[in-house]
């Protein structure tokens, strides 16, 4: 599919920081050549430093850590549910087949949508916001893992069996194992599903502690712009690390996916794309969990940089 | 282990593969089977390791009728490299069928090292599958079929992917557990030659559809075999014609 060639790493590197030098000069020059009010769009530089000096700030601190905390649980939650469930969709096809029509129904509601009804429920605090990203992150981890289970190769599980292995231990032993990779794709496009429905909802309810909710209230401040625009540069840092410590991850953890062995093969150690050969998988996740974020066509371009860009175009 | 085929069949769908196969394997013989690619013979080994039921007749091992995979069974699959796990190293991957026995993690370690030694793989324990060449590969999938001392060894072309020598060293290394051991095997090969100097016995197959034996042949050579003596007898050159013969089917005989 993607068998154009792409840049080397190093030039990947360089035309990388290009385009951010350039977006940078591009907002820094819009800022001060006056085209629109400075207290609307504040200079690059300006809001960069903003970011900078928020590190040092107590209070903002805490509000990242709670974001952070929510994102970790809702994720956390979510895997948990989603790779059982999985498995058992995957490997039980009758189980599959009854359960299959209450996901179909499910899987487009929109989570952003569902903030209102959510908080109505539980509340502002966090336990609205875990509710709601466990809900958004489920979809892309499940499909995965029922995708990767379905690309199990019959001749592994047929050499476990003949070896005297039992219906359990292929499970656990095989397919497992061998849907890892697709299930930690998942997980990737899930962090930054997460994090988007983190901000969203908290800049929704506007309550309680997080980044969401500093982002809410600067905006409600009188030349509150720059702020505004720190706390989106902190989103999108956050969501480029998330993203890139699961890249990571998944290279050091999964170095025998197909798409490895092509890049060592190519002598290039450090592609990308994270996931074996799970262009479709991928794809076919990204679809899910944007299709469940149809609402979030309002609030994805507004929690920009979650990483969730990066994540989901490749 | 006596293995028994009784007018086995096996098709997929419509395809008739194999056709009225009778066929009895007493215990400890060493049956080697050959015949044209694409006449059946993985399916044969795949049947009779219970990973397919029968379409007709029956495979049966002891008198037993063989439902799922028999007890005490090892396979070396022709597609090695995809039956090798690459999240395990090469030493987990051969330890893996120890597991079934109990053994403790330690032993289970011991025994791979010294088995995957006699397949001159020694030191490569801890890299992984991926990390080797095919013949390499190759003899990963042996090692670990030979580790649990199986009494039923069904074997794919185990030897496809080596160099002459390499070969015939684990020829001789087969012959050897064989004797040792007592194991009944099932060895499958393209290679005349190889079917003469490691069996016991040589059954050849049609080319499908609907193979069947059309040569079953006793190997009345010298139990003890040598690389270089054994293949020079005049008796090991007949044995080879009269299978080559068979393999060429009746028209092209000379
Ligand atoms: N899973 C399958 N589905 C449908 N047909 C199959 C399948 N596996 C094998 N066949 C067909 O069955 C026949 C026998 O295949 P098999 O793999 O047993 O041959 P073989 O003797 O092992 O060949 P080779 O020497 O090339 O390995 C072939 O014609 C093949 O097309
Ligand atoms: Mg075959």
């Amino acid at each position: 599919m993607r068998r154009l060639r792409r840049p080397k790493r190093h030039q990947e590197l360089w035309l990388g920081l290009l385009g951010v030098l350039l977006a940078f000069g591009i907002c820094e020059a819009v800022g001060r050549a006056g085209v629109v009010r400075r207290s609307y769009l504040p200079p690059a530089s300006e809001v960069v430093a903003r970011a900078v000096q928020l590190a040092g700030d107590g209070a903002f601190m805490d509000g990242v850590g709670a974001t952070v905390k929510a994102w970790a649980l809702g994720l956390g939650l979510s895997v948990a549910i989603a790779v059982p469930l999985g498995l058992l969709l995957g490997s039980v096809p009758l189980v599959d087949s009854a359960v299959r029509v209450i996901v179909e129904f499910l899987r487009p509601l929109p989570s952003v949508a569902l903030i209102p009804l959510v908080s109505l429920l539980l509340g502002t605090g966090i336990r609205t916001e875990v509710a709601l990203i466990t809900y958004a992150c489920v979809w892309p981890v499940l499909f995965n893992t029922i995708y990767g289970l379905g690309e199990t190769d019959p001749l592994a599980k047929d050499t476990l069996r003949a070896f005297g292995f039992g219906r359990l231990s292929v499970l656990l032993r095989v397919e497992l194992p061998g849907t890892a990779p697709f299930i930690a794709a998942g997980i990737r496009i899930s962090a930054s599903v997460a994090l988007i429905l983190a901000v969203a909802t908290e800049l929704l309810s506007g309550f309680g502690q997080g980044l969401g909710i500093f982002i809410a209230q600067a905006g409600l401040a009188t030349d509150g712009t720059r702020d505004v625009l720190a706390g989106v540069v902190w989103a999108g840092a956050l969501g480029l690390v998330i993203n890139g410590v699961l890249v990571w991850g998944e290279r050091r953890l999964f170095p025998w996916t197909p798409e490895r062995q092509t890049e060592r093969q190519a002598g290039r150690g450090w592609v990308r794309a994270g996931a074996p050969g799970a262009g479709a998988a991928e794809a076919d996740a990204v679809r899910s969990g944007a299709g469940s974020e149809p609402g979030s066509d309002a609030s994805g371009p507004e929690a920009p940089g979650t990483g969730s860009g990066s994540g989901v175009v490749r | 282990m006596t293995l028994r085929l009784d007018s086995l069949g096996q098709r997929y769908g419509e395809q008739v593969v194999l056709h009225d196969i009778d066929l009895t394997v007493p215990d400890g013989q060493l049956l080697c089977v050959v015949g044209p690619s694409g006449c059946g013979k993985s399916t044969l080994l795949r049947t009779v390791a219970g990973l397919q039921p029968a379409y007709e007749g029956s495979v049966s091992i002891d008198g037993t009728p063989v439902t799922g995979v028999p007890d005490q069974l090892a396979v070396v699959f022709q597609d090695y490299g995809r039956s090798l796990f690459p999240w395990l190293t090469v030493r987990d991957n051969v330890a893996l069928p120890l597991r079934r026995r109990g053994l403790p993690r330690a032993e289970r370690r011991e025994q791979a090292e010294r088995i995957l030694e006699r397949v001159g793989l020694e030191g490569a324990g801890r890299r992984h599958p991926w990390q080797l060449s095919g013949g390499m590969q190759q003899r990963v999938a042996i090692a670990r079929a030979l580790v649990c001392r199986p009494s039923l060894l069904l074997m794919d072309e185990p030897f496809g992917s080596l160099d002459a020598q390499t070969r015939e060293d684990l020829e001789d290394l087969l012959l050897e557990v064989h004797r040792s051991d007592g194991a009944t095997i099932v060895f499958v090969t393209h290679d005349i030659d190889e079917s003469v100097y490691v069996g016991d016995r040589v059954v050849v197959l049609s080319p499908g559809p609907a193979s069947h034996p059309v040569l079953d042949l006793p190997v009345t050579l010298p139990t003890k075999r040598d690389q270089i003596t054994t293949r020079g007898l005049p008796e090991f050159v007949a044995l080879r014609a009269q299978v080559g013969r068979a393999v060429r089917g009746p028209v092209a005989s000379d």
